[in-house]
C-alpha cells in the first residue's frame, strides 16, 4: 500500500512539476551566435553521428578561442540528442529555435524534410550541407534552405562519370551493370531517379537494392549481388548498414575497387570492422581525409590542448569528422558574410540567409582559414543554393583514406533541369511562389 | 470532504447511466475540456503546442484504438504502426486527388479505409488467438510498410518516398500544412480526440462493448450466450483500425507534416502497446494517461538538466534518460500491475474517505 501512495504521490508531483520543466525560451540575441545542434551520440548512427558532431564543436569552439567568435561575436552552440530519429530531432529543433537559432543543421534528411516546411515561417535557414532534399536546390522556391557543395543528384552523377573514366569511357558503360545498394528511407532513395536516368542514357543495367533500416541483416540483399554479379556497386547507406555492406561484400569477394560508398558511407567506423576484407574500398567525399592543413594544426594548439576538445585527438581527420568541419565552416562562412563587415553585433536570421545566399568561397579564402585543399571552392547564387560542387573518390587502404582521383565534376547538364522540374513540384505541394532573382539584391 | 457523492440520488434511468455519474466528475470534465479547447490554445506556446500536447492528443487516439481491440476485446496486435500508415497514406492520396474534400472528413474517411484493411488483417483471429494472433498482426505491420515503400503510387511518385500534408482549411481556418499555426493544428486533434474518445466510452458501455468484454474473458462462454466470435472479432480489429487510422492521417497531417514508412515503423506499433499496458487494460482513461506517461515523461527527463543548469553530455543525459524512464516503467508496472487508470481509480475511492478514512 504504501509503494502504491509512493507511486500515486510521484505521479501527483511529475503532474504538477513536469509543466515547470519545459523550457522557457532565452533570446541571447544579439550578443551571441547561437546555432542550434542536432546530433546523435547514441542508438544506431552513433557510430556516423559521433565524429560529426565532434567537428562541428571542435571548429566553433577553435573560433571562440583563436578569433574570439566570427567578427567579435562569440559562437555557442548546443547539442540536443536526436537519434536520428525524426520526432525527437523535431522536438530539439522546437525547443532551441526559441533560443534565437541563427541556422540549424538537421543531419538527417528525415529531419530536414520536417524543417523545410518550417524554415520560412520561423525565419531559420536550414543547412543541409549534400543531403535533404536534392529539389532545394533550387533557391527560387527554397530560399531559406542551402544544399551546398552538392547534392545527392550531382553526387550519382559524378559517380557514375567517375565509373566512366574507370571503366575507359563513358560509352563504355553500354551493357556494364551497376548496382545502387541504398538504405530504404528518403535519404536512400534520393539518388534513385537521376540513376535511372543515366542509366537509361548510357545504356548501363541498373539494379536497385534497398535495405530496410537500420541494416545489420543483409544477407538476402549480398545474395542477389552473387547472382546478380554487378561490375560496380554503388551504396548509399548510413550507421551501421555501411560496415555490414563492406564486411558481406568481402566474404563474397567482391572486387573492392568497384564497390563505391557515397558521401555517408565512406568513413573510418564503416571499413575497421571488416579488416583488410575492406582493402580497397572507395567512396565519395567532398573534403580531403587527415589531418594535413593548417585549420587541423590550429585545432590542436587552441582545442585540444586547452582540454577542450569535443572527442580525442587522435580520432581527429576521419573523413565524417572532417565533416563536421567542414559543416562548421560553410556555416561559420556564410554567418560572416552575412555580417557584411559588422562588428560586435549579431546578425539576424534574414541577414545569414542572405549571407548564404551570397556566400563566395574562394581558393584565397580557404588558404586563409588553413583549408587550402581540403575542399573546392563554392560560389552561392540565388538561384543555386547547391553551387553543384566537384568531388573527389578516396580509398580505403587498410590504414587510411587516401585520394586516388581527380575532382570528378557532376553532370550538371542532366541534373540541373531534374532538379528545376522537381523543385516545381515540391513547392507545389507547400503551395510556395517562385521569386524572380532578378530582384534579389 | 469535497470529493463526495452523498445526497446525489439518481431518479432517472439516464442519470443512472451517464458516463460520469458522479456531479464533481462531470464538472471536472466538463472544465478540462472547456480549458483545453479554449484556455490551452491561448497560453501555450509553439513549443509546449507542437512537440508535446499534439503528439500527446494523437497517440491518445492510437492508444483509444489499440485499447479497444486488445484491452476490451483481448486481442493482441503489433500492428497499431500499420494501420496508422495506412490512416496517413490513405488521407493523402485522398487529399491530393479531391482537394475539394474537407481535410477532416478526409480524416474519417482515411480511418475507414484503415477500417477495412484492418477487417482484413482481423481474419486470422477466429483461428489463432494469443501471441500467436501478435505474431499474426506483426504480418500487417511489415507487410503494410513494405507496401508503401516499394509502390510509388502511393507516395504520388516522389522521388524520395517522402508524403507531406498539403495546406488545407477548415472554415478558412488554415490546419495543415505548413502555414497552420500550431494553434490551429492542436484544436482539429483535440477535437477528433475528444469525439473520439466519446464514441469509445459509448462504444464500450453499450452492447458491443460488452460482447466484446465477453469474449475477452472467456471466448467459449460468451459464444454460448449468444455472441458470434466471428463478427464481434472483426468489428473490434475494423472499429480498432478505424481509431488507429485517424491517429495515423492527423499524425501525418496535424503533427509530423510529411512522413515516410520510417515513421510507422515496429517501434510505433511497440509505443502504443506500451501506452495502453501502462494506462491500463481496458479503459479510455487509461489511452489518456499511458499516452501521456510514454509521451510526456521524456520530455521533462529531457528538460531536468537544463533546468537545474547542469552541463551534461548529451549522449550520457540520453542515456541517463532511458534510464530513468525505464525504471519507472517497471516501478509503475510493480506498484499497478493494471496501469494508471486504476491507480487513479484508488486516489478517487480514497478522495471519497478523505479526511476521514474509517
Amino acid at each position: 500500500m504504501t509503494l502504491r501512495t509512493c507511486a500515486i504521490a510521484l505521479l501527483s508531483v511529475l503532474v504538477a512539476a513536469g509543466p515547470a520543466l519545459t523550457p522557457a525560451p532565452v533570446g541571447a540575441q544579439g550578443k551571441e551566435i547561437f546555432i542550434p545542434l542536432l546530433v546523435y551520440r547514441t542508438g544506431p548512427f552513433a557510430p556516423s553521428g559521433i565524429p560529426i558532431a565532434n567537428g562541428l564543436s571542435d571548429y566553433f569552439t577553435l573560433l571562440n578561442e583563436r578569433d574570439g567568435g566570427i567578427n567579435g561575436v562569440k559562437i555557442t552552440w548546443e547539442e540536443c540528442e536526436t537519434q536520428y530519429d525524426t520526432k525527437q530531432g523535431v522536438e530539439c529543433y522546437e525547443r532551441l529555435k526559441g533560443r534565437g537559432a541563427a541556422l540549424v543543421n538537421p543531419y538527417s534528411t528525415g529531419i530536414t524534410y520536417q524543417l523545410i516546411p518550417k524554415a520560412p515561417v520561423d525565419k531559420v535557414p536550414v543547412f543541409s550541407m549534400g543531403y535533404g532534399m536534392s529539389a532545394s536546390s533550387d533557391g527560387r522556391w527554397f530560399p531559406w534552405v542551402f544544399n551546398f557543395p552538392t547534392n545527392y543528384w550531382s553526387q550519382a552523377s559524378a559517380v557514375i562519370r567517375y565509373i566512366g573514366t574507370q571503366e575507359g569511357g563513358l560509352e563504355k558503360l553500354k551493357g556494364k551493370k551497376i548496382a545502387h545498394i541504398y538504405h530504404n528511407s528518403p535519404y536512400g532513395k534520393e539518388a534513385n531517379p537521376t540513376l535511372e536516368d543515366l542509366a537509361r542514357k548510357y545504356g548501363f543495367d541498373l539494379t536497385l537494392l534497398a535495405v530496410d533500416s537500420p541494416g545489420q541483416e543483409q544477407k538476402s540483399t549480398w545474395l542477389q549481388v552473387r547472382k546478380l554479379r554487378p561490375d560496380w556497386i554503388y551504396m548509399s547507406g548510413w550507421g551501421v548498414m555501411n560496415q555490414v555492406a563492406v564486411k558481406e561484400a568481402a566474404a563474397i569477394g567482391f572486387k573492392m575497387d568497384h564497390f563505391i560508398g557515397n558521401w555517408w558511407s565512406s568513413s573510418d567506423a564503416d571499413v575497421l570492422p571488416a579488416g583488410d576484407g575492406a582493402k580497397g574500398y572507395k567512396g565519395a567525399t567532398f573534403t580531403a581525409p587527415g589531418t594535413n592543413f593548417k585549420a587541423h594544426a590550429d585545432i590542436v594548439k587552441y582545442v585540444y590542448d586547452k582540454g577542450k576538445g569535443a572527442g580525442k585527438k587522435e580520432e581527429m581527420g576521419s573523413p565524417l569528422y572532417n565533416r563536421g568541419i567542414v559543416n562548421a565552416m560553410f556555416a561559420v562562412e556564410a554567418i560572416r558574410t552575412g555580417m557584411k563587415g559588422a562588428k560586435g553585433q549579431a546578425p539576424t536570421t534574414e541577414q545569414i540567409r542572405w549571407g548564404f545566399e551570397n556566400l563566395n568561397l574562394t581558393e584565397k579564402r580557404l588558404e586563409e582559414l588553413g583549408l587550402k585543399g581540403f575542399t573546392h571552392p563554392i560560389k552561392i547564387s540565388c538561384e543555386d543554393h547547391e553551387g553543384s560542387g566537384p568531388l573527389l573518390v578516396e580509398q580505403w587502404d587498410g590504414k587510411k583514406w587516401n585520394i586516388v582521383s581527380d575532382w570528378v565534376q557532376p553532370m550538371k547538364e542532366i541534373v540541373r533541369p531534374k532538379i528545376e522540374a522537381s523543385a516545381v513540384d515540391e513547392a507545389k505541394a507547400f503551395g510556395y511562389t517562385q521569386r524572380d532573382c532578378s530582384k534579389e539584391k | 470532504m469535497i470529493y463526495r457523492e452523498a445526497g446525489q440520488f439518481k431518479t432517472t434511468y439516464a442519470s443512472d447511466q451517464a458516463i460520469f455519474p458522479i456531479v464533481q466528475d462531470k464538472w471536472l470534465v466538463a472544465v478540462a475540456i472547456v480549458a483545453a479547447f479554449v484556455a490551452v490554445p491561448l497560453v501555450a506556446n509553439e513549443y509546449w503546442l507542437q512537440a508535446v500536447l499534439i503528439p500527446f492528443l494523437i497517440y491518445s487516439m492510437a492508444a483509444i484504438g489499440l485499447n479497444l481491440l486488445t484491452g476490451y476485446a483481448g486481442q493482441l496486435s503489433l500492428g497499431t504502426g500499420g494501420f496508422m500508415a495506412v490512416g496517413g497514406y490513405a488521407a493523402f492520396k485522398l487529399t491530393t486527388a479531391f482537394p475539394w474534400i474537407n481535410i477532416l472528413v478526409v480524416f474519417v474517411l482515411a480511418g475507414v479505409i484503415a477500417a477495412l484493411v484492418g477487417l482484413v488483417f482481423g481474419l486470422p483471429s477466429l483461428r489463432i488467438k494469443g501471441f500467436y494472433l501478435a505474431v499474426a498482426t506483426l504480418a500487417a505491420q511489415f507487410f503494410l510498410i513494405w507496401l508503401f515503400n516499394k509502390v510509388a503510387w502511393f507516395t504520388n511518385y516522389a522521388s524520395s518516398g517522402t508524403i507531406t500534408a498539403p495546406p488545407r482549411t477548415v472554415a478558412g481556418v488554415m490546419v495543415t500544412g505548413p502555414l497552420a499555426t500550431a494553434g490551429a493544428r492542436y484544436v482539429a486533434a483535440l477535437a477528433l480526440v475528444a469525439l473520439g474518445a466519446l464514441v469509445a466510452k459509448n462504444l464500450v458501455r453499450g452492447r458491443i462493448g460488452r460482447s466484446w468484454m465477453a469474449i475477452r474473458d472467456r471466448d467459449i462462454a460468451a459464444e454460448i450466450i449468444g455472441v458470434r466470435p466471428l463478427r464481434t472479432k472483426l468489428l473490434a480489429f475494423a472499429i480498432s483500425s478505424f481509431y488507429c487510422g485517424v491517429a495515423g492521417a492527423a499524425y501525418v497531417f496535424l503533427y509530423l507534416g510529411s512522413a515516410e514508412t520510417g515513421a510507422f515503423d515496429i517501434a510505433l506499433s511497440f509505443l502504443v502497446l506500451f501506452m495502453v499496458i501502462i494506462g491500463g487494460l481496458g479503459s479510455i482513461l487509461g489511452s489518456f494517461l499511458g499516452a501521456a506517461f510514454i509521451v510526456l515523461v521524456p520530455i521533462f527527463l529531457t528538460n531536468i538538466p537544463h533546468l537545474l543548469h547542469l552541463s551534461m553530455p548529451v549522449a550520457l543525459q540520453k542515456q541517463v534518460e532511458l534510464m530513468v524512464f525505464g525504471g519507472l516503467i517497471i516501478f509503475f508496472l510493480i506498484v499497478e500491475p493494471h496501469g494508471l487508470a486504476r491507480l487513479w481509480q484508488i486516489t478517487k475511492e480514497k478522495l471519497r474517505l478523505w479526511p476521514f478514512p474509517h
